[in-house]
């Protein structure tokens, strides 16, 4: 399988190269959809001219990015962050893949499945050119390759976190909670990923999670250790670095606070302008445990499948945070062809299709039309960020529920009978 | 100054002075300058000067007696222990390149700046009370001054006053492009005046005439000054610029007089002044073949003001015959050739926003010297409120198509909410040149309630600040003499080569994308629908269970089975 990777990844490079040299690299890199306050390149380039003019970069509001990104050469390093990111999904899709199918496997042999949902089993004939697909679902998405040629530094993020998966996967935890910590550092919204990444290694140890078990709480402070001790030392290496704690509220900070109000493809920034002074505080709290409050049920939930929780908690953050941009949601739309045998149970995947195809196709067309031309306001473009958000949401909703669907099946039989054996209709009660 | 006048020398004796001094503490003088400029419009500048030899800041002495100084900023001086003022309202544009340098120049709206005494120990608290007090003294909205436009220059504005300050804390200075000048703030200005405007040159401040005109600006300053440095004396100028229109005010004729200005004549000096003068700039008119100035005065006078030695008809207030058998003084100018071209101003300088639509732009200021051979170094001060983000990365300053590194850069970036941009830079400008500085800036979306009422008019940036040495072709005169008239001698001169001029460049007016301001209720409520689509569908995910669906019986079965429950007989399937 490395020849058709390679393949991929040459097309993937000669595919940006050929955009780069463009001079659409220059409008890419100013698109509001593409870049925000957080990432983009423009901003990098600021604070490092203020840091040659002698003023620190967080004096001012320009640049939120975190201190470690200063050092020059991790920023030449996110022209290939996109490779690094695919190679990631498709190894860890491969290592997936593997123990999906030696579980499935043990549960044949044991012959807990019933007898009519052996359609729904997986074979590896199916599963072979999964994770090749992930690497091209990424790779050749128009919105990574977007990001990548706008030199945002969300691909660098996109990397960090694919690294940490693969590495769960493998079943470092040492490594696992370095990179998570070095995603949770980057931007504050992979801290959720924490409980997917444990309950993972708990599965692969053989711990059952059991709140009354001192085998868990033992793992789970272990595993806790490594993550905020690496935290706590790259934040060390930070304030080293400049000199000064300003880092903080001008990252940290601007994310929690959302001061700047740029347009976004986020429900974020026209919610704050339209903002009633009085309720601000009330509103900011609300949207942002929004973000970190579907991490326990969604544990509690989908406590035996760590790896479509990652995915689920991914494609959470990348709706709700503050200051998204395409590249987060490349990052989990990634994801989906390892999803591709839940599509018989997928309610409404042409329409949510259609509705992100025409959404990002509106995005540019709205967005000329209030800034250049005139003839619209900022409503039009709000609009479209409704939609696009809730065409993310529904989709993400749709995966779950088929999902659950599966296992349901799995468990109870495909073909259901109601009492007087006529066929049946599985309903959510 | 000197008189070549068979009327002789005014000469001062320093013991006059001295006893003066003793029995009346301060002086009054003032003087209307009168230039004609080449495109028929005329330039009249008042100053009036109040000398008060007192110090205010002195350690247990409480002033209590005002006679000439007005009380009211004597008791803003001491209260909040203020060095130097200079305050200006300024309805215009002065156009350098038409009417050449101003005496003193302002740029069009309100421009505070104050440098505060090194024994205050909060100076924004000061500044800020300051502001409010002002803009009480002076009828103003000045209390729109806050942080977020005030800024510390680091090096363009030093002190005009005594002493030698480099602790660029205690400066605060701030401009209001927008505020508009009218009546509410004339009157209020006058009331300053010793006479007021009851007598001397104040009684031609008519604001019917004033305020229609080209440009106009009224400013106070108030600095402490060395008197012969024996003693310590506070200076109060108050100047009012006013060009009048050939076609707006003077009819299309090329005949100025007094009254035609503005619409009265003198009549009396005031009787608390030391001197009250009238100078009429007849440079370009050596001969009397350019204009006809009428009455004719036997008094000449010759300053050097703006690096040019220049001749004036002086007209002495003080002395009865001034004005003559009717009692009443009007001066008339009548022309009778074409005047040639003005020589170019050695320095000017222009500004404007490049680009489109409302996303970004780009600031470009424009500095021409004009002098022949001669570079000199200009410092440039810009100013730019915190909603357009500047990148100072994108800077470029090329003079004659080529890149002109600046020597000194100060740059603080802005703060949202907090402070503005603040740029200042020392670029030396090669000789008979135009050099451009452009940077970009994205412009913010802002919260629905900090936009104005009019949020499509723009938002104005205020005005750049060129200040430069320019060189001199004549001398200047560095020690301070007390028969100088006021114009001359309101910079101080530091050596005898340059001079020293502040150019204000156009402000901006840029244009902010705008939210709907009709629609918080919607935003919040369509905002809020969608994301309880997504704690819904959740919800509904995480906490039900997938069920066979037993489908309920219709109603009619349903209440049979009931009745058939209280009859107690057995129920339909």
């Amino acid at each position: 399988m490395a020849a058709p990777l390679t393949l991929l990844l040459i097309v993937a490079v000669t595919i940006r190269a050929v955009l780069f040299r463009s001079s659409w690299a220059e409008l890419i890199s100013e698109r509001v959809e593409v870049v925000s306050p957080l990432n983009a390149w423009k901003r990098v380039v600021e604070g490092l001219a203020l840091l040659d003019l002698g003023v620190s970069p967080y004096s001012g509001d320009v640049f939120h990015e975190v201190s470690l990104s200063l050092i020059h050469f991790l920023f030449k390093s996110i022209l290939g962050s996109d490779g690094i990111t695919a190679v990631a999904l498709y190894l860890s899709i491969q290592t997936y893949n593997k123990n999906v199918f030696r579980k499935q496997k043990y549960a044949l042999e044991s012959d807990r499945y019933p007898a009519d949902c052996l359609e729904l089993l997986r074979s590896p004939k199916e599963m072979f050119y999964i994770p090749l697909k992930v690497a091209m679902f990424y790779l050749l998405n128009p919105f990574t390759i977007l990001s990548c040629v706008a030199k945002s530094t969300c691909g660098l993020n996109n990397a960090i976190i694919a690294l940490f998966i693969l590495c769960t996967l493998k079943g470092s935890a040492l490594l696992s909670g370095i990179l998570l910590a070095l995603a949770t550092y980057q931007s504050i919204y992979p801290l959720t990923l924490f409980a997917p990444a444990l309950l993972f290694f708990l599965q692969r140890l053989y711990i059952p999670v059991n709140l009354r078990r001192s085998s868990f709480w033992f793992f789970t402070l272990q595993y806790a250790f490594i993550y905020v001790g690496s935290l706590v030392v790259i934040t060390g290496l930070s304030f080293f670095l400049l000199g000064s704690w300003d880092f903080i509220p001008s990252v940290y900070g601007f994310i929690f606070s959302v001061p700047d109000l740029t347009p976004n493809i986020g429900l974020f920034w026209y919610f704050f302008a339209e903002m009633f002074e009085h309720f601000r505080l009330f509103f900011i709290c609300v949207f942002q445990i929004n973000v970190f409050f579907y991490t326990i049920p969604l544990s509690i939930k989908l406590k035996e499948h760590p790896v479509f929780l990652i995915f689920m908690q991914i494609a959470i953050i990348s709706i709700f945070k503050s200051y998204p941009t395409v590249g987060d949601v490349a990052l989990y739309m990634a994801f989906l062809p390892a999803w591709s045998h839940l599509y018989r149970f997928l309610r409404n995947i042409f329409l949510v299709s259609c509705v992100l195809l025409a959404c990002s196709a509106l995005f540019p067309v709205l967005w000329h039309l209030w800034i250049y031309a005139g003839s619209a306001n900022s409503n039009f473009y709000y609009a479209i960020t409704l939609l696009f958000n809730f065409g993310q949401i529904l989709l993400v909703s749709d995966y779950f529920y088929a999902y659950l669907r599966r296992e349901h099946h799995l468990t109870h039989g495909l073909y259901l009978k109601k009492k007087d054996g006529t066929e049946a209709t599985l309903v959510l009660k | 100054f000197r008189f070549p006048s068979p009327i002789g020398h005014i000469s001062t004796c320093p013991s006059l002075i001295g006893q003066c001094c003793k029995t009346h503490p301060g002086s009054f003088q003032e003087e209307l300058v009168i230039r004609p400029l080449h495109s028929g419009d005329i330039y009249a500048s008042f100053q009036f000067r109040t000398l008060w030899d007192t110090d205010f800041l002195q350690e247990g002495q409480k002033v209590s007696h005002y006679r000439l100084f007005p009380k009211s900023l004597g008791q803003v001086l001491s209260k909040f222990s203020v060095r130097e003022l200079h305050i200006s309202f300024t309805q215009g544009f002065w156009r350098t390149m038409q009417w050449g340098q101003p005496f003193i120049p302002s740029p069009p709206g309100a421009e505070l700046w104050v440098w505060f005494h090194d024994t205050v120990s909060d100076v924004d608290g000061n500044w800020k009370e300051l502001t409010n007090v002002l803009s009480g003294i002076f009828c103003a909205s000045l209390n729109f001054i806050d942080l977020t436009n005030t800024v510390q220059p680091s090096a363009s504005f030093k002190p005009l006053g005594l002493g030698n300050a480099t602790d660029h804390r205690f400066l605060r200075y701030a401009t209001l492009p927008r505020e508009i000048v009218c009546t509410e703030n004339l009157t209020p200005w006058k009331k300053l005046l010793p006479c007021g405007s009851k007598a001397g040159l104040a009684v031609l401040m008519k604001s019917e005439k004033l305020f229609h005109s080209s440009f106009h600006s009224q400013a106070v300053h108030i600095r402490p000054i060395c008197q012969q440095c024996s003693s310590k004396a506070w200076e109060l100028r108050q100047t009012l610029n006013v060009v009048f229109d050939l076609h707006t005010s003077g009819q299309g004729k090329k005949e100025w007089s007094l009254f035609k200005m503005f619409s009265r004549t003198l009549t009396e000096a005031c009787p608390l002044a030391s001197s009250s003068k009238v100078y009429v700039d007849i440079t370009d008119n050596p001969e009397g073949e350019l204009f006809e100035l009428s009455p004719a005065t036997p008094l000449l006078g010759q300053a050097v003001v703006l690096g040019d030695r220049r001749t004036y008809s002086v007209y002495d207030l003080s002395r009865a015959e001034t004005f003559g058998q009717l009692r009443s003084f009007n001066l008339l100018l009548r022309w009778k050739g074409d005047s040639g071209d003005m020589l170019r101003p050695l320095l000017h300088a222009e500004r404007y926003v490049a680009g489109f639509g409302l996303q970004t732009g780009e600031i470009h200021t424009v500095i021409y010297n004009n002098h022949p051979y001669r570079a000199f170094p200009v410092l440039l001060m810009d100013s730019v409120p915190w909603y357009l983000q500047l990148y100072i990365h994108t800077l470029t300053v090329t003079s004659k198509s080529r890149d002109n590194k600046p020597s000194y850069i100060h740059y603080q970036p802005a703060k949202d909410r907090h402070r503005p941009h603040l740029l200042e830079m020392l670029i030396q400008l090669p000789p008979h040149s135009m050099t451009e500085v452009t940077v970009q800036f994205e412009r913010a979306l802002l919260k629905w309630t900090e936009y104005t009422p009019d949020p499509n008019h723009g938002f104005y940036v205020g005005s750049s600040v060129v200040s430069a040495l320019v060189p001199s072709m004549v001398a200047m005169r560095t020690n301070f003499t007390q028969d100088q008239p006021l114009f001359s001698s309101f910079v101080p001169v530091k050596e005898e080569s340059s001079y020293f001029v502040r150019v204000y460049t156009e402000p901006l007016l840029v244009n902010l994308p705008t939210p709907d301001f009709s629609m918080p209720y919607n935003v919040i409520c369509l905002t809020c629908t969608v994301v309880a689509v997504g704690y819904g569908s959740f919800y509904n995910l995480l906490t039900r269970t997938f069920q066979v669906d037993e489908p309920s019986p219709p109603l009619s079965k349903r209440l049979a089975n009931l009745i058939r429950r209280m009859r107690g007989v057995p129920l339909l399937t």
